[in-house]
C-alpha cells in the first residue's frame, strides 16, 4: 500500500488512487499522418524498467486531479511527484535513485 | 510426586500466571476436562495428562504439543460449533474460556483410532511427490477428490459467521512489534519522547520470554520491571498498548496490517464488541522486535508426542505451572535448553540426563547440572524414540559409539533459536547467516525499519536491551525533534548469549526424522528432491510441501535449508531461505472481509422512485450497481408474461419507463465543442441549440465504449448522455483526457447524473398525457421534434425535456429534480389511466429496442467492436482528429469479414438462442462465423427477433445462417437492424 502525496491534498493511501500507466506519451496528431507502426507503439509498447519509472496517477476519491510520479519499480520509493504539465526534476528515467 | 497422569499430578502446586481462584470448565474431543483462567487451551490440555491431540497430515501419526506459541505445527485444533466454528486454530494461541469446545483435525474415526494411520505402514510407499508421481492414469484429477479428503486439515463453516469484525485505520510514529523485553525497552524509550507510540504484542500479556524466563533488570525482578515499563508507556498520552494483537503483514511504505482478537482468541465478546478487528497502520519508523522461536532438532522419532521444545517446557512450567512430563531427558546442541534442565528440577520434575552433541560443552553448565544430579553426556545424541502414544524411552548414541535406552516420558529438544524475521523479509529486508550462533538475521536496519533483540540475532539480554533502547528513541526522534521530557536511560540486565554448534541432522539410527511436522516432511524426502535435483530452495519446498503448512515453517525451513545444503556440499546462505509472505499467521476471512459484506458487500444504489417501484409491485435486480424494475408482474402473473404486456402497452398506448440511473454529465466552457469533436466519433460542433445528436465513443483502439445522445443547451454548454453503466466511466475518461491531452482547452466537467431524475414517457399516447399533466412547453410537432430539447415546466414541476427514443415510439424524456420525482410519476399514472398507462421495467425496455434493432452498448458489442463493424463508416469523412480515429485505419480494422453488427430473422418464428454459434450458408456446421447476440419475442410481431455479429454480415443481408445448439437446430436469415417499423415512422407519433 504505498502512501502518494497528491500535489493538491498531501500524502494520501494508494487506495484513494488509480494508476493510470507510464507518463509523457506523445500522442502522434493527425497532421503528422503517423505510421501503423509509430501508432502501434504509441498504443501498446510501454516501458517497463526494473528502476525508476514516471507513471501517471489520478487521485479518484479525492481532488480527482491526475498528476505525475517518479517511483523506483524495485523499492517502490517515490522520488519524485509532480502536477501535470509542470517541469520534472532530474531523476533519470529507468536508472535506480 | 506420583506420577500419574493425572491433573493433579501434571498440574504444580503453585506458582505460574493462572489465576487458581477461577477454574473454566471446557471440552476437547467431546471429554470435559477444567483449567484456570490464565490457561492456553495446550497449558490446561497438558495440565490435564492429554499428550495426543492429533494426527499429522500425512502418514496419520499421533501428535502431541511441541511449542508454546505461534510456532506449533502439531496441536491444530477446530474450536466452536456452527457459525462460528473456526478451522486450524493452534492450541498453543487460544485463552481459554468457560465452555470452550476443540476439536482435533485430520483423525477419523477418532483421534486414538485413525484409520488413515495404515498409511504410517506403507509409508515407505509415500515418499514425496508420490501421489504425483503415480495417480497420473488417466489424470491426477480422477484420484484428487479422494486424496484431497484423506489428507485435509479443518473444516469450513457451513453456516454464515453471526459474529462481527471490524476494521480500523491508523498512523504513529513509532510502531514496536513484539513486546518482549526489547520491545518493552524501545516502547519506552520511543514513548519518552512524546511522539505518537503504537506498541503491539500478540499475547495477552506484555513481558515475551520474561514471562517464563527469569532475568533481573534494573536490579529488579522482571516482573517488576514489565509493570514499570507498561505504566510508564501507558501515562504517556501518545503512546498505546495493543495485547491479543498480530502484526501479519508489511506493506509498501510501513504500511502494517494487524489482526486484534479484542475478547481473546475466541471468547466471547462484549455486547456489540467485535470478535476481530483489521489494523491497517501507517508508521513513519517500525522498531521489529519479534524475537526469535526454538528450531526441534531432526533425528529418528523426533515427532512422538512427549517430545517438546525446550522453550516449550520452560513455558508451561514457569508461566502455566504445569510440568509436561515427570521423567525428562534434554537433547541440545547449545546452553539454551540447560536452563530447561533447571526449571523441571526447580518444578520438582527428574531430569534423567542432558544430550549434548557438542564434545566440550561450557565446563560451567556441566558443574550446574551434576550439582542438581543431572548427567551431561557430552557429544552425544538421541538416535531414536520409543512410546505408542507417548514417549517412553530414548535411545541415546554416546561419544564412545555405544548406545542405550533411558526411560523418560519428555524429551526437551533444543536446536537453537531462529530469529523471527517474517515482517523484515516482508517489508524488502534481506538476510545474512550468521555462522558462529547458526541463524539467519536481518542484514541491517534501514532509516525506517530497525530490527532489535533476539529479532536481529543479538541473543543476550543486556546488548539486546541496550540495542532496543537506541532503536527506539532513534526511530521516535527521526524527523521528530520532540518534548523535553527528561529521557529514561537504557535498562541493564546481565547474561551472556548461548554458544551453539550448529547440528542439522543426526544422521544414524532408524525410523522417520521429521523436519515439517505439521506437513510430515522428513530429512529423507529431503535427500529425495535433491538427488531428482530439486536443490532450489523454492523447489524443494514445493516439491516436498516443506514449510507450506499452516505454520509456514517456523519450525522447519531453517533446518530444511540446512539439510539441502549439506546433502549438496554447499554452505548454509548458498541455499538460502524461501521467500516469506504474508500473513504471519492465518488470518480469518471474517477479519479481512471486516463490515463488507452482505448488503454492505456492495452497496447498492436506489432511484427517487424505488419506494413506489417496490409498491407497486415491481421485481427489483442489480442493474449494474442500481436497484432496478426488470418488470412489474401482477399477481399470479409469469416475468415472460409481464414483459411482453408491458411491452405491448407502450406499442399501443403509452409507458412510463424510470431511467434514472442514464449517466448525465454537462460540459461547459469556451471549447466545450471542440472538445467533444475529439471525444465523439461523430461531428457534436455542428449541432444546433435545443438540438440532440446520438453519438458514438471511441477508446483510442478504436472500440466502441460509450453511446448516447449529446444536447446542445448553449453555445457553450452540452449535456452528454451516457449509458447506464458508464455514467462514472465516461466522467473519468472525460477528465482524463482533459487534464492529461489538451489541458489547454477550456471546459468543465460535471457529472449530474443523480441530480436528475429521468421518467421516459413512451408510446403513441404520451403526447396526450404529457398534455394532461400540463407543460408550459409547446408539445406540437413542428414545435418540439425529434432529436430536439427544451427546458420548462411539467406539472409545475422544473424539467428538461428531450425528445429522444430507445423505444422507436413517441418518446418524451422528462429529467426533473431527483426529490420531485415520485410526485411527477403519480401525476403522470393519474393523467394515462384513461390511455391504460403502465410501469414499465428494463426487460420490456430492452425488447422494445431490440425490436428495432437499436445498438445496446456490452450487449451487442464487446471489446474488440469498432465504429465500422456497427455501420459507421461515415465517421471516416470527417477531416479532424477524434480519440480512436487513426486505429479505424488499421489493416485489421479495415478487414471485410470482420464480425458486424446485423438482423436476424428465424426462418420458422422461434426466437434464436441467445449466444448460440452460427455458421452461413456454405460453411460447416462446425465453422464459427459468428453469434447472436440479443434475442427476444416480439408481441408486435409474434416472432422471435434478434441481433447477431456475423463475418462480413452487412454485405450478406437476405442470407441464412444456421445455429446448432444442444436445443437444436435453428434456420435464420440475415435481415436488416429494425425489425418493428423499418421505416421509423411511429417515431414522430
Amino acid at each position: 500500500m504505498l502512501l502518494i502525496t497528491c500535489p493538491w491534498c498531501g500524502p494520501r493511501d494508494e487506495i484513494e488512487f488509480r494508476w493510470g500507466g507510464e507518463s509523457h506519451i506523445r500522442r502522434p496528431t493527425l497532421q503528422s499522418s503517423p505510421q501503423d507502426e509509430e501508432w502501434a507503439d504509441y498504443l501498446f509498447y510501454r516501458k517497463n524498467p526494473k528502476g525508476l519509472h514516471r507513471e501517471r496517477w489520478v487521485h479518484e476519491a479525492g481532488c480527482g486531479q491526475w498528476f505525475n510520479i517518479a517511483r523506483d519499480t524495485v523499492s517502490h520509493e517515490i522520488v519524485e511527484v509532480y502536477r501535470m504539465g509542470e517541469a520534472h526534476g532530474q531523476a533519470e528515467r529507468g536508472k535506480r535513485p | 510426586m506420583t506420577g500419574s497422569r493425572g491433573s493433579a499430578g501434571r498440574r504444580l502446586r503453585d506458582g505460574g500466571m493462572i489465576q487458581r481462584d477461577r477454574p473454566v470448565a471446557f471440552s476437547f474431543n467431546g471429554k470435559r476436562y477444567r483449567g484456570f483462567v490464565g490457561d492456553t487451551l495446550a497449558s490446561a490440555l497438558l495440565a490435564n495428562g492429554v499428550d495426543l491431540i492429533g494426527r499429522s497430515f500425512k502418514y496419520h501419526r499421533p501428535r502431541g504439543i511441541m511449542g508454546a506459541g505461534c510456532e506449533e505445527p502439531n496441536a491444530v485444533v477446530q474450536v466452536g460449533m456452527g457459525g462460528e466454528t473456526t478451522p486450524n486454530l493452534r492450541a498453543t494461541e487460544i485463552d481459554l474460556y468457560e465452555g470452550l469446545s476443540a476439536v482435533s483435525v485430520n483423525c477419523w474415526p477418532s483421534v486414538s483410532f485413525d484409520v488413515g494411520a495404515i498409511n504410517g505402514v506403507f509409508s515407505r510407499f509415500l515418499p514425496a511427490g508420490f501421489y504425483y508421481k503415480t495417480f497420473m492414469w488417466p489424470s491426477w484429477h480422477a484420484f484428487e477428490w479422494a486424496i484431497r479428503r484423506a489428507a485435509g486439515l479443518g473444516e469450513a463453516p457451513k453456516q454464515a459467521d453471526p459474529d462481527r469484525y471490524e476494521t480500523r485505520y491508523d498512523h504513529c510514529d513509532v510502531l514496536v512489534v513484539g513486546a518482549g523485553p526489547a520491545g518493552l525497552a524501545a516502547a519506552r524509550a520511543a514513548a519518552a519522547t512524546g511522539s505518537r507510540v503504537l506498541l503491539v504484542e500478540q499475547d495477552s500479556h506484555v513481558g515475551g520470554r520474561l514471562l517464563w524466563d527469569p532475568a533481573v533488570i534494573d536490579g529488579t525482578e522482571a516482573s517488576a520491571w514489565i509493570a514499570d515499563c507498561r505504566r510508564f508507556i501507558e501515562a504517556q498520552p501518545e503512546a498505546r498498548i495493543l495485547t491479543r494483537t498480530t502484526a501479519v503483514g508489511y506493506f509498501d511504505h510501513n504500511a502494517l496490517v494487524l489482526v486484534e482478537n479484542p475478547a481473546g482468541s475466541l471468547g466471547r465478546a462484549g455486547p456489540g464488541a467485535p470478535r476481530q478487528r483489521l489494523w491497517s497502520v501507517r508508521a513513519s519508523n517500525v522498531v521489529l522486535a519479534t524475537g526469535a522461536a526454538e528450531r526441534p532438532l531432526v533425528f529418528p522419532g523426533n515427532d512422538r508426542p512427549g517430545v517438546m521444545l525446550a522453550s516449550a517446557v520452560r513455558h508451561y512450567v514457569e508461566r502455566y505451572a504445569v510440568r509436561p512430563g515427570e521423567h525428562a531427558v534434554i537433547f541440545t546442541n547449545n546452553d539454551d535448553a540447560y536452563a530447561t534442565a533447571s526449571a523441571i528440577v526447580r518444578a520438582s520434575g527428574a531430569v534423567s540426563a542432558i544430550v549434548d552433541t557438542r564434545a566440550e560443552p561450557p565446563r560451567q553448565l556441566v558443574e550446574t547440572a551434576r550439582a542438581s544430579g543431572i548427567r551431561v553426556l557430552a557429544g552425544s545424541a538421541v538416535v531414536g524414540t520409543k512410546g505408542a502414544r507417548r514417549l517412553r524411552s530414548v535411545r541415546v548414541r554416546e561419544a564412545d559409539g555405544r548406545s542405550r535406552d533411558i526411560p523418560c516420558d519428555l524429551l526437551a529438544v533444543s536446536g537453537g533459536y531462529n530469529p523471527t524475521v517474517h515482517l523484515f523479509c516482508q517489508s524488502g529486508g534481506k538476510l545474512v547467516y550468521d555462522a558462529d550462533q547458526a541463524l539467519f538475521k536481518p542484514s541491517g536496519s534501514s532509516r525506517s525499519v530497525r530490527s532489535v533483540g533476539a529479532a536481529a540475532g543479538t541473543m543476550g539480554l543486556g546488548a539486546s536491551l541496550l540495542e532496543a533502547h537506541e532503536a527506539g528513541r532513534g526511530a521516535a526522534e527521526t524527523g521528530n525533534p520532540g518534548n523535553d521530557a527528561p529521557r529514561p536511560s537504557p535498562p541493564q540486565a546481565s547474561g551472556e548469549p548461548p554458544t551453539i554448534e550448529a547440528c542439522w541432522r543426526v544422521d544414524d539410527g532408524r525410523g522417520k526424522a521429521f523436519v515439517d511436522f505439521q506437513n510430515d516432511v522428513t530429512a529423507d524426502d529431503i535427500a529425495l528432491a535433491a538427488r531428482e535435483n530439486f536443490r532450489s530452495v523454492e523447489h524443494l519446498k514445493r516439491y516436498t510441501t516443506l514449510g507450506m503448512g499452516t505454520d509456514q515453517g517456523k519450525t522447519s525451513n531453517v533446518n530444511g535449508l540446512a539439510i539441502m545444503a549439506a546433502l549438496t556440499g554447499r554452505e548454509v546462505p548458498e541455499v538460502g531461505t524461501t521467500r516469506y509472505r504474508f500473513p504471519f499467521t492465518p488470518v480469518s476471512f471474517g477479519a479481512l472481509a471486516g463490515s463488507t459484506r452482505g448488503e454492505l458487500f456492495r452497496p447498492m444504489r436506489r432511484t427517487a422512485l424505488h419506494d413506489w417501484n417496490v409498491t407497486a409491485g415491481a421485481m427489483m435486480e442489480d442493474y449494474g450497481g442500481w436497484q432496478r424494475p426488470a418488470c412489474y408482474p401482477r399477481p399470479g402473473e409469469s416475468l415472460e408474461a409481464a414483459v411482453q404486456r408491458e411491452a405491448l402497452a407502450v406499442r399501443n398506448g403509452v409507458g412510463v419507463f424510470d431511467a434514472s440511473p442514464l449517466g448525465k454529465i454537462e460540459v461547459k466552457g469556451p471549447d466545450a465543442a471542440t472538445f467533444l469533436d475529439r471525444i465523439y466519433a461523430n461531428t457534436i460542433s455542428t449541432l444546433r441549440l435545443g438540438s440532440i445528436r446520438y453519438g458514438l465513443m471511441l477508446n483510442e483502439a478504436a472500440a466502441i465504449i460509450d453511446d448516447g445522445v449529446a444536447t446542445r443547451i448553449a453555445d457553450d454548454h452540452f449535456l452528454v448522455g451516457t449509458t447506464s453503466g458508464g455514467a462514472d466511466r465516461i466522467a473519468a475518461w472525460l477528465e482524463e483526457w482533459l487534464q492529461c491531452e489538451w489541458p489547454e482547452l477550456d471546459v468543465l466537467v460535471a457529472p449530474v447524473t443523480t441530480a436528475w431524475a429521468v421518467l421516459s414517457l413512451t408510446g403513441p399516447a404520451s403526447r396526450a398525457v404529457l398534455g394532461e399533466v400540463g407543460t408550459d412547453i409547446g408539445l406540437a410537432p413542428q414545435d418540439f421534434p425529434h432529436m430536439s430539447f427544451r427546458a420548462g415546466t411539467v406539472g409545475g414541476i422544473p424539467a428538461r425535456v428531450s425528445r429522444v427514443s430507445y423505444t422507436g415510439e413517441l418518446t418524451y424524456e422528462l429529467n426533473v429534480p431527483w426529490s420531485l420525482a415520485p410526485d411527477l410519476l403519480e401525476r403522470l399514472i393519474d393523467a394515462g389511466r384513461s390511455h391504460d398507462i403502465l410501469p414499465i421495467g428494463v426487460e420490456s425496455c430492452l425488447l422494445l429496442r431490440l425490436e428495432k434493432g437499436y445498438l445496446h452498448v456490452g450487449t451487442d458489442t464487446d471489446g474488440t467492436t469498432t465504429s465500422l463493424d456497427v455501420g459507421w463508416g461515415h465517421v471516416l469523412k470527417r477531416t479532424s482528429d477524434f480519440v480512436g480515429r487513426r486505429s479505424l485505419l488499421l489493416p485489421h480494422n479495415q478487414r471485410t469479414d470482420r464480425l458486424q453488427l446485423v438482423g436476424l430473422e428465424s426462418v420458422d418464428g422461434r426466437p434464436l438462442p441467445l449466444g448460440a454459434q452460427l455458421s452461413l450458408k456454405g460453411s460447416g456446421p462446425r465453422d464459427a462465423d459468428g453469434f447472436v447476440s440479443s434475442s427476444g419475442y416480439s408481441p408486435a410481431l409474434r416472432r422471435g427477433v434478434a441481433l447477431g455479429m456475423v463475418r462480413g454480415g452487412r454485405e450478406k443481408t437476405g442470407e441464412g445462417v444456421i445455429a446448432v445448439t444442444s436445443r437444436g437446430r435453428f434456420q435464420a436469415r440475415i435481415a436488416p437492424l429494425a425489425a418493428y417499423d423499418p421505416q421509423g415512422e411511429r417515431i414522430n407519433g
